[in-house]
């Protein structure tokens, strides 16, 4: 590509000598270069890559304490992002940064529940760069994009110094009288007047240099959110524009690691051991098929698929599969003959057997959780995500999980971190402190449960983030196609350009 | 005067709202001074016509319009929508999604019902002279902190009709607040959390927000003779038994054990009252903390519980000032805020003795002169009965906004150096 026609670009470019003068940004221009197929793919993967890192550790750890920001700024380092605000030239990091973002708003418009996750993200993600600005960068900053506020006198602080002191959480009257105060419009300090944080006076709030971010934040919030409300408008062109649309597709269902369609172990799972792997070792929503199932007898499509193809992955050979249905439908209504015609042609199937002979891949988390949603008589799903919460908490009870862990996995349902509850409802269940992954595929969860289990893991203090991380995008079953995009499909200088059209108003 | 009778509105509204009801200065309210264009036009009412059929969407184009209407289908009630993207109207003809709500005043609603459980003399809908003392403080608090603290000018206050207040912000900018500063606004206002299985409904802990402080202060001045002697909340032990709950365990039992010494509630309040100064002295030097129980008492009483849903959407529809309770016949007129401790829900005029007193004025209005115009003759109308002194402060009202608008536009002439 890539250096000359990057050079090229930046000459073009002309008088935007310095298009990213800080390591910060509002995201409010759309990138208007050309970019290249490779890049645009690999670009979104790392940034999603990292706001998925962003989200673990948010849920993790304390935002504001010491662990939290080493290892986001490990993580942001290692994607080649901006980590620190370097006042020296970090171009390629920032243009990544701009470009990753953008390309992540087209994917994750698409929906309220996308939209709400990207936004969530982002924001921590601001926050915490935002925090690691000096005082003047900070200043610097905020002046480049148009928030200066008006910071009061001292005269009226003095005269005011008691009602700040009694309005502001966190201040003793010496930093009072110490730290600036900014007068802001209401409607930039919501959330610091909707509580009581801070004094206002006829219509203005009085800030403390300390809070000045939440109104930093307040605004960038509303900014990507209504950006995100625009770009979802261009929903119906971004879709139907070949380009793009099964790169997108790919992304906002991405799963990024192993695909479990190679076992190793293939065989080494006997049948009888099913019913105790499935209380040990299995994730929740396998457990409850697996349950659905021997006292049914039966399961319907969509849970025959989900369990079918992790049973598959956890090494169950075709004919351990075919005798293991056909056992357990025969005890229901399903007499031998119709098996044979009926479903043993579906399990076949899945196992590249029959028809296009393609090999499927079991489900990862994210396919479970945002597709095919269960209805009644439906077992399969995510239980985290599908359950009411009542009847979740009642069938972990009566898993013998103790009540503070099911308060702690209802809390995480609540916030909707569905793969995070299943990885606290590991770690009770396995009795660890910390999973010691993180966890995105039903199969991944076996894998690591039989580790514990057998003693072949020692605890792990770095969690491995996304299984091989380093491999190219894997095969991740999309809903519509079998074949999946990888990058060697892409020639390298076949580029993109025009996209900044589905950013801006018509 | 004859009391109100329902069954006799569909005779008292033709004449209420030809000869009654101030078309005109409704109009120049809400016509803004004409400065957004449309601004009337795309105003949603609802009416509710007799046999309780309601309609929405309600819009026209122009204060004379609206009138006409009015006198066509004698509304029972009035309420007062959105201004909207699209004239109300029509908003079938408009693509779904985007006829919207766009600009609103803020408006807060104060039902007596909320306050149930630390009302003594009447429950739900019934109101009396003793309870009323709750809607006289709930504005007085709400109405400073509007002023002092968001800054709000123009505020109309008005009566709605049987056991509440409701009140309108009208300035400029508050009216373009998105639902979000609206909620938060309510929120900041809020001080008493909790439903039935809540005791405690109001918990402070130090430091101690301005707007709780500069609360309280007008809470005592009517405590005294509201909760103390009207409500009587310390004059038995079975009242006196609710009181203390709200008060810590380390300061209850003595409370308990000299409150039967004392002779009344004022009595019992001041030993109360002293005993928190007491600890808030101390922990000041230093010892011990400070409890704020007389404060959340006083709070959990007295101060005002706002519906957050009336003021959070902006879509959302609000009974009209000058609108007739259809249960009690009653106005809903302006509250004048200068004389606010001397108002009388019971002496609002009902539309049927509204009526009886233009009947009772007509027989000395013979010399009609037949060239008079119909506005001319309506403003000669209400003079003549007991609405006079309400329109009048409306209009004190408009007046005032239109002034600040009149000085907003030279201010900004001035900027722009146009002569």
């Amino acid at each position: 590509m890539e250096f000359s026609s990057r050079a090229r670009h930046l000459r073009l470019a002309g008088d935007r000598r310095e298009p990213y003068p800080h390591s910060l940004q509002f995201y409010q221009e759309p990138p208007t270069e050309s970019i290249s197929l490779v890049e645009f793919e690999s670009f979104a993967v790392d940034r999603l890559r990292l706001l998925k890192v962003v989200e673990n550790l948010g849920v993790s750890y304390v935002k504001s304490g010491d662990v939290y920001k080493t290892k986001l700024e490990a993580e942001l380092r290692r994607l080649k992002f901006p980590y620190r605000a370097l006042a020296e030239d970090d171009y390629d990091a920032r243009r990544k940064d701009h470009i990753s973002h953008f390309i992540l708003r087209l994917a994750y418009c698409q929906s309220e529940e996308l939209r709400r996750w990207f936004l969530q993200q982002e924001m921590d993600l601001f926050r915490y760069r935002f925090h690691e600005l000096t005082d003047g960068l900070r200043q610097k900053f905020l002046d480049h994009v148009n928030l200066s506020f008006e910071a009061i006198s001292e005269d009226l602080k003095n005269e005011l110094a008691n009602e700040l002191y009694m309005s502001t959480p966190g201040l003793s009257m010496t930093k009072v009288k110490e730290q600036m105060f900014y007068k802001v419009g209401l409607s930039d300090a919501v959330d610091l007047f909707r509580a009581r944080r801070v004094f206002i006076k006829d219509g203005f709030a009085f800030v403390p240099v300390k809070d000045i971010d939440a109104i930093v934040l307040n605004n960038y919030r509303k900014n990507l959110s209504k950006a995100l409300a625009l770009t979802a408008r261009s929903l119906p062109s971004i879709q139907s524009d070949e380009r793009l649309q099964p790169l997108l597709n790919h992304l906002s269902h991405s799963y990024v690691g192993p695909d479990y369609s190679v076992q190793k172990n293939t065989g080494k799972i006997a049948l009888e051991h099913i019913d105790a792997l499935s209380v040990k070792s299995f994730p929740l929503c396998m457990r409850q098929l697996h349950k659905a199932l021997r006292e049914n007898h039966h399961l319907r499509h969509g849970g025959r698929m989900q369990y079918g193809l992790f049973l598959k992955g956890i090494g169950l050979t075709l004919e351990q599969a075919l005798e293991f249905w056909k056992k357990e439908f025969i005890k229901g209504k399903v007499d031998a003959d119709k098996f044979d015609k009926g479903y043993a042609y579906s399990i076949r199937h899945n196992y590249g057997k029959e028809g296009k002979r393609t090999d499927y891949t079991p489900y990862s988390c994210m396919k479970i959780i945002m597709s095919n949603p269960p209805s009644q008589g439906d077992y399969h799903g995510c239980p985290f995500r599908h359950s009411d919460p009542e009847l979740l908490k009642q069938k972990l009870q009566s898993y013998k999980v103790p009540p503070s862990g099911v308060t702690q996995i209802l809390e995480l349902v609540k916030g909707m971190h569905y793969q995070l509850a299943c990885q606290k409802y590991f770690e009770l269940t396995h009795d660890v402190d910390d999973i010691g992954f993180s966890l995105n595929h039903p199969n991944q969860y076996f894998a690591e449960s039989q580790r514990i289990l057998s003693g072949g893991r020692e605890v792990k203090k770095e969690p491995n983030h996304l299984g091989n991380s380093q491999q190219k995008i894997n095969s991740q079953e999309s809903m519509n196609s079998n074949s999946t995009p990888t990058t060697s499909n892409m020639t390298t200088d076949a580029e993109l350009e025009g996209l900044e059209a589905y950013f801006t108003e018509d | 005067m004859a009391p109100f009778e329902p069954a006799a509105l569909p005779e008292l509204l033709p004449v209420f709202y030809r000869r009654l009801f101030p078309h005109g200065a409704y109009g120049r309210w809400l016509g803004y001074g004409g400065v957004e264009k449309n601004y009337f036009q795309l105003r949603e009412f609802s009416f509710t016509l007799r046999d309780d059929v309601y309609v929405r969407f309600q819009s026209f184009g122009s204060p004379q319009e609206l009138e006409k209407e009015l006198q066509r289908t004698n509304p029972y009630k009035i309420d007062i929508g959105a201004v909207y993207s699209h004239r109300p109207n029509q908003h079938n003809t408009v693509h779904l999604g985007a006829f919207q709500p766009v600009e609103k005043e803020l408006v807060f609603d104060i039902d007596m019902t909320d306050y149930d459980d630390v009302r003594t003399c009447c429950s739900s809908a019934d109101i009396c002279s003793k309870c009323w003392t709750l809607m006289t403080i709930a504005v007085r608090v709400i109405d400073r902190a509007l002023v002092e603290d968001l800054g709000m000018k123009h505020r109309l206050w008005v009566y709605s009709g049987r056991r509440g207040v409701h009140c309108w912000v009208c300035d400029d900018a508050v009216r373009k607040w998105s639902p979000a500063l609206r909620a938060a606004a309510v929120e900041y206002l809020s001080l008493v959390k909790g439903g039935a299985e809540t005791v405690k409904k109001v918990n402070l802990s130090e430091p101690v927000h301005p707007f709780i402080r500069r609360s309280v202060n007008v809470v005592e001045k009517y405590f005294e003779a509201y909760a103390l002697q009207g409500q009587d909340i310390l004059g038995s032990p079975e009242r006196w038994d609710k009181v203390l709950a709200l008060v810590p365990e380390e300061q209850r039992e003595l409370l308990q054990t000299e409150f039967p010494k004392k002779r009344d509630s004022v009595q019992r309040w001041e030993l109360l009252k002293g005993r928190m100064e007491r600890t808030r002295r101390a922990a000041a030097n230093g010892k011990g903390t400070a409890c704020y129980a007389d404060w959340e008492i006083m709070l959990q009483y007295c101060f005002p519980r706002l519906d957050i849903n009336v003021s959070k959407g902006i879509g959302h529809l609000l009974k009209s000032p000058f609108s007739v309770h259809p249960k009690t016949g009653r106005i809903s007129v302006p509250l004048d805020l200068q004389r606010l401790d001397d108002f009388d829900p019971f002496a609002v005029p009902t539309i049927s003795s509204l009526c009886q007193e233009l009947d009772a004025a007509g027989d000395d209005a013979e010399q009609e002169d037949s060239e008079e115009t119909e506005p001319k003759r309506r403003m000669r109308d209400y003079r003549r009965t007991q609405l006079a002194p309400y329109v009048k402060a409306f209009e004190q009202f408009l007046e005032e906004m239109e002034h600040a608008r009149r000085g907003e536009r030279l201010r900004r002439s001035d900027l722009q150096g146009e002569f």
